[in-house]
C-alpha cells in the first residue's frame, strides 16, 4: 500500500478481513532453503557447536602451510572466536613458533620488528572484531615505513558477514587505504594462493603490509587446493611488475650531473637497508667521494665511522648536516621520499641544489619536492648502475668542500650535545645515556626506538654502525612501538642484543608486553628514559604554545615493582655514575631485563626545526645560555 | 667545489644556480609539485575485474585529496579486465601524480592521460523535461540542433536522450534548463582513442 503523508490509513474495521491469515514477511531465509541452513550452520559455528571433522585437511591447514612454505617461521597472534580452528590445529604445525602476545596491537608491532630486523616478511593473527581493528595501528605503521609483513584475521562465517554479527566488523573495508593490498577470502580453496600472493605482494618492489581477512567456515572448510608456483603467482598479479633497474638514459643524465657538481651529496633513505645497498652505497660514494647523510629510517646504511658518513638529517637532525644540504648543489636522494621531517618548508629547501631522486616507487618521485632527475629502480640497481657510469674522483679535488664540512661538523657537536644544559645541575641526561649504551654494546645491536625525544635521542647520539641495527616507527610515529617491535627483532635476528629505548609515555601504552617477554623469556633489554612527561609535548608546549604545558606531566608506576611483578628483572639509575653499572647488569642477564633511568625532568632535543620552518631555521638552545 | 673561485664568480652555473658563495641574492623559492593551473583531465584506468577495485580506486582518489568530476565503470571485451573513464581537475603534474598513485594499486593494470591526445569522447545523458502542449514542439526542436532524440512523452514532459561531450550535453542542459528540468542523469565521459590505437591492445599481461 502506498500512502502519501498525511493520508490517514482506512479504519480496519471499515476493511474486509483478508481471505487468508497475512504471512510474516522477514529477511531471514525461508526453512527448508540452501540459504536457511547455511545461516544456521554459520549460527551454531559462531557459538562453537560445530567442530570440524579432525585431520581432514580444512582451510586452516591450508593456511600453516602456506606459511610454512613462505618461510614463515614466527608467528605473533591473539586467539579468538573465528580463528579457534586455526588455534585447534596450531599444534601441529611445530615448524612455526606462536607467540602469544597480549594485545593485537603488540603481535602486529613484533611482526613488523621481526621484519625489520631479519628482512623477511613478518606474519601476525588477530580474530575478528575487535582483535582485527586493534592490528589496525600497527598495519599503518608498516605502510608507512613500507614493512612487509602479512596480517592475518578471521571473519565471522560468510552467511553472517554484513549481518552485524559478534564480533564482524568491515575490517577489510578499515584496511583498504593503509595496505598495499588486501584480501577477504570466502573459500577454504582460496587460501594456499591469496597466501601465496600475499607474500609477494609484501616483499616485492616496494614492501609493505598485506592483510588477509578469512571467514571463519573458509578456515573450517575441507579442501584439497595446492599450493602455486612462484609463476602461477606473479601471473596472477599482471599489474605488479616493479621497475627494479634505473633507465639507462636517465642513469646517464644522472652520471652527468654527479660528474659536474662540486658541492654534492648523498640523501640515504630507507630504500637502501630494504634493497640491501649498504655495500653498493659506499663503493659508489667512495668512487664518486661524496659524503653520506640519512634519513631516520636511512639509518645504518652507512657505518657511522666512515670518513664519508655525514649525519643525520631533517628536523632534529645535525645542524652540519642540514646546513650542507641548504647549500648542495647537487642532492643524490636514494631510497628516501622526502618527508616533511626532513624537508621542513618545500619551498627554501635546498635552494641550491639540483635533485636526483631514485625510488622504486614512481609516485614517491616528484610528489613531495620537484627534482631534476627522476630515476625509478631498486636502490642496489641504480647505485651499482650509477658507480659503473660516474668517473672517479680524487679526493683531493673536494679538499676545500671537505674542510667545510669538517668545520661545520666540528662547531654542531660541540654546541648542540646536551643541547638542554640538564648535565649542569648533575642530573641524568638523556642523550649520555643513549650514548653509553651504544658504546657499551659495541654499536652491534638491535635498537629499537619509541617514538618522541628518545626517539630522536637515539638517532642522534648511539652511533649505529651495522644495517637494520636501527629501528623506529618513523612515519607514522606510533607511540608504544618500541617494546613489542624489540619483542620482534630479537626472534628475528637473534644474533644481536636487543635494546629497547622508549619514554615513559610509549613505555605505559604496550607495557603488557612485558609478561610475552617474560614467558617467552624473550631476551630484550628495555631502556626506560622517565622524565616523567611527555616529553616532546612538553617541548613544544615550552617553545611553540608558550610553556602551557597542559597534559604534559605524566606521572607513571614505579616501573622497577611493574616489571618484577611481570617476572623481569629491573634496575634503576638516577645518576651518571650508575648508568654503566646498570647497562652492565641488564647485559648480564639471560632474559628480558628493564632499566629505568630517571632522567632530567626538562631535556629538549635540539637543534629543532619548528613546524612550517625550514632547514636554515634551526633552533638550537631555550631558556638557557650556552657556555 | 673547484679550488679556482675565478671560475665560479657571479655567472650561474650550468645548471642555472650561482653558487651559494658568491650569491648576492637569495634564490627563488623551489616550487611546489602540483601548484601549477589547473584544467580538465581525462583518465582512462585498466582494472583487473576483481570485487572491491571500485572502492580501491575511489578510495584511493579520496585520500589523497584528487576530487574525481565524473567516473564510468563498465568492462571490456576481455575477459577479467574492466575500464574506467575518469575526469578530474588538476594541473598536469597533480594529476600525473594520481596516475602514479593508481599503479600502486595491486588490480590497476594501467592509467593512461588521455587529455592531450585525439579522441572520441561521448557521455549518454537522460533529461526529463517539463513540456506543455504549446513548447513541446520547440523543446522538440532543440533537441534535435543537438543530435539528440525524444525517447518518451508524457502529456507534462519529454525525457530528452543526448550524446556528447562533456561541453556538448552541457550547452543542451542550459537551453532546457529554461522549460524546467524534472530530473537528469548523465554517465559521465566515456572515450576512445581516434585512430587504430588500442589501450587494451597496448596491455603486456
Amino acid at each position: 500500500m502506498t500512502m502519501t503523508r498525511g493520508e490517514q490509513p482506512a479504519s480496519p474495521a471499515s476493511e474486509p478481513a483478508p481471505a487468508e491469515a497475512p504471512t510474516r514477511r522477514s529477511h531471514v531465509p525461508a526453512d527448508g532453503t540452501a540459504n536457511a541452513a547455511a545461516v544456521e550452520q554459520a549460527r551454531k559455528a559462531m557459538l562453537h557447536d560445530v567442530r570440524p571433522r579432525k585431520r581432514t585437511r580444512i582451510g586452516a591447514d591450508a593456511l600453516m602451510e602456506a606459511l610454512i612454505r613462505q618461510g614463515a617461521d614466527t608467528l605473533f597472534s591473539y586467539p579468538g572466536g573465528v580463528i579457534l580452528p586455526i588455534y585447534d590445529i596450531l599444534g601441529d604445525y611445530p615448524e612455526i613458533r606462536h607467540i602469544l602476545v597480549r594485545h593485537e596491537q603488540g603481535g602486529g608491532h613484533a611482526a613488523d620488528g621481526y621484519a625489520r630486523a631479519s628482512g623477511k616478511v613478518g606474519v601476525c593473527m588477530g580474530t575478528s572484531g575487535p582483535g582485527a581493528t586493534n592490528l589496525v595501528t600497527a598495519i599503518a605503521t608498516a605502510q608507512l615505513d613500507s614493512v612487509p609483513m602479512v596480517a592475518i584475521t578471521g571473519n565471522v562465517p560468510n552467511a553472517l558477514i554484513g549481518k552485524d554479527a559478534f564480533q564482524e566488523i568491515d575490517i577489510t573495508g578499515i584496511t583498504l587505504p593503509m595496505t598495499k593490498h588486501n584480501y577477504l577470502v570466502r573459500s577454504a580453496d582460496d587460501i594456499p594462493h591469496v597466501v601465496a600472493e600475499a607474500f609477494y605482494l609484501a616483499a616485492h618492489g616496494r614492501p609493505g603490509p598485506v592483510h588477509i581477512d578469512i571467514t571463519k567456515d573458509a578456515l573450517q572448510g575441507e579442501t584439497t587446493a595446492e599450493h602455486p608456483s612462484l609463476d602461477d603467482v606473479i601471473a596472477g598479479v599482471p599489474g605488479f611488475r616493479p621497475t627494479m633497474d634505473g633507465h639507462p638514459k636517465q642513469l646517464k643524465v644522472a652520471a652527468k650531473e654527479i660528474a659536474q657538481a662540486s658541492r654534492p651529496l648523498i640523501l640515504a633513505g630507507h630504500g637502501v637497508l630494504i634493497a640491501e645497498a649498504w655495500g653498493e652505497l659506499k663503493a659508489f660514494a667512495e668512487k664518486t667521494q661524496i659524503p653520506v647523510a640519512w634519513t631516520l629510517l636511512g639509518i645504518g646504511a652507512i657505518d657511522e665511522e666512515d670518513p664519508l658518513a655525514y649525519g643525520y638529517m631533517g628536523m632534529h637532525g645535525w645542524k652540519h648536516v642540514n646546513r650542507a644540504i641548504q647549500s648542495a648543489d647537487l642532492l643524490i636522494a636514494i631510497g628516501m621520499r622526502f618527508d616533511d621531517r626532513v624537508t621542513g618548508s618545500v619551498r627554501t629547501y635546498a635552494p641550491y641544489a639540483r635533485i636526483i631522486h631514485a625510488d622504486i616507487d614512481p609516485a614517491e618521485i616528484g610528489k613531495n619536492v620537484a627534482v631534476e632527475v627522476p630515476i625509478v629502480g631498486d636502490a642496489r640497481n641504480v647505485l651499482e648502475g650509477l658507480t659503473r657510469l660516474v668517473p672517479e674522483v680524487d679526493p683531493a679535488t673536494r679538499a676545500d668542500y671537505f674542510a667545510q664540512l669538517a668545520d661545520w661538523r666540528r662547531e654542531s657537536e660541540g654546541s648542540s650535545w646536551h643541547g638542554s644544559g640538564a648535565w649542569k645541575d648533575g642530573l641524568l641526561s638523556a642523550d649520555f645515556v643513549v650514548e653509553r649504551i651504544g658504546e657499551l654494546t659495541n654499536h652491534t645491536a638491535t635498537y629499537v626506538a619509541d617514538v618522541g625525544q628518545n626517539q630522536m635521542w637515539l638517532a642522534r647520539y648511539t652511533k649505529f654502525r651495522r644495517p637494520h641495527s636501527h629501528i623506529s616507527s618513523g612515519g607514522l610515529g606510533t607511540m608504544g612501538y618500541s617494546v613489542p617491535a624489540a619483542m620482534g627483532a630479537a626472534l628475528g635476528n637473534p644474533e644481536a642484543e636487543t635494546w629497547a629505548i622508549t619514554g615513559d609515555g610509549g613505555f605505559q601504552m604496550t607495557s603488557q608486553e612485558l609478561m610475552t617477554l617474560a614467558v617467552d623469556n624473550i631476551p630484550v633489554k628495555i631502556a626506560l628514559l622517565d622524565n616523567k612527561k611527555l616529553g616532546m609535548i612538553r617541548q613544544w608546549q615550552e617553545i611553540i604554545y608558550a610553556g602551557n604545558y597542559h597534559s604534559a606531566h605524566l606521572p607513571g608506576p614505579d616501573f622497577v615493582k611493574l616489571a618484577e611483578a611481570y617476572g623481569v628483572p629491573a634496575f634503576k639509575a638516577t645518576t651518571t655514575d650508575e648508568v654503566d653499572d646498570v647497562i652492565r647488569q641488564a647485559q648480564a642477564i639471560d632474559g628480558p631485563a628493564l632499566i629505568w633511568f630517571e632522567i632530567a625532568e626538562e631535556q629538549n632535543v635540539f637543534p629543532m626545526m619548528p613546524a612550517g620552518k625550514g632547514l636554515s631555521d634551526l633552533i638550537e638552545t631555550w631558556g638557557v645560555t650556552e657556555e | 667545489m673547484s679550488t679556482d673561485p675565478s671560475t665560479q664568480g657571479n655567472e650561474p652555473s650550468q645548471n642555472g644556480h650561482v653558487h651559494p658563495a658568491h650569491a648576492t641574492t637569495p634564490p627563488p623559492p623551489r616550487a611546489l609539485p602540483g601548484s601549477g593551473d589547473a584544467r580538465r583531465h581525462i583518465l582512462v584506468v585498466l582494472v583487473l575485474d576483481r570485487p572491491g577495485v571500485l572502492n580501491r580506486v575511489a578510495s584511493l582518489m579520496r585520500a589523497r585529496n584528487f576530487n574525481i568530476d565524473s567516473l564510468a565503470v563498465s568492462r571490456t571485451d576481455k575477459e577479467h579486465i574492466s575500464r574506467m573513464t575518469l575526469t578530474l581537475h588538476g594541473d598536469d603534474v597533480a594529476v600525473e601524480q594520481a596516475a602514479k598513485q593508481l599503479y600502486r594499486l595491486v588490480d590497476v593494470l594501467k592509467v593512461q592521460d588521455v587529455t592531450a591526445e585525439q579522441v572520441v569522447e561521448h557521455e549518454l545523458a537522460l533529461i526529463k523535461v517539463r513540456t506543455t502542449d504549446a513548447n513541446r514542439a520547440e523543446v522538440i526542436k532543440i533537441v534535435e540542433l543537438y543530435k539528440g532524440s525524444i525517447v518518451d512523452v508524457s502529456a507534462e514532459s519529454v525525457i530528452v536522450e543526448a550524446h556528447g561531450t562533456e561541453a556538448e550535453i552541457d550547452a543542451l542542459v542550459a537551453l532546457l534548463r529554461s522549460y524546467g528540468i524534472k530530473e537528469s542523469v548523465r554517465t559521465g565521459a566515456t572515450v576512445m582513442l581516434r585512430g587504430a590505437g588500442s589501450i587494451e591492445e597496448a596491455l603486456k599481461l
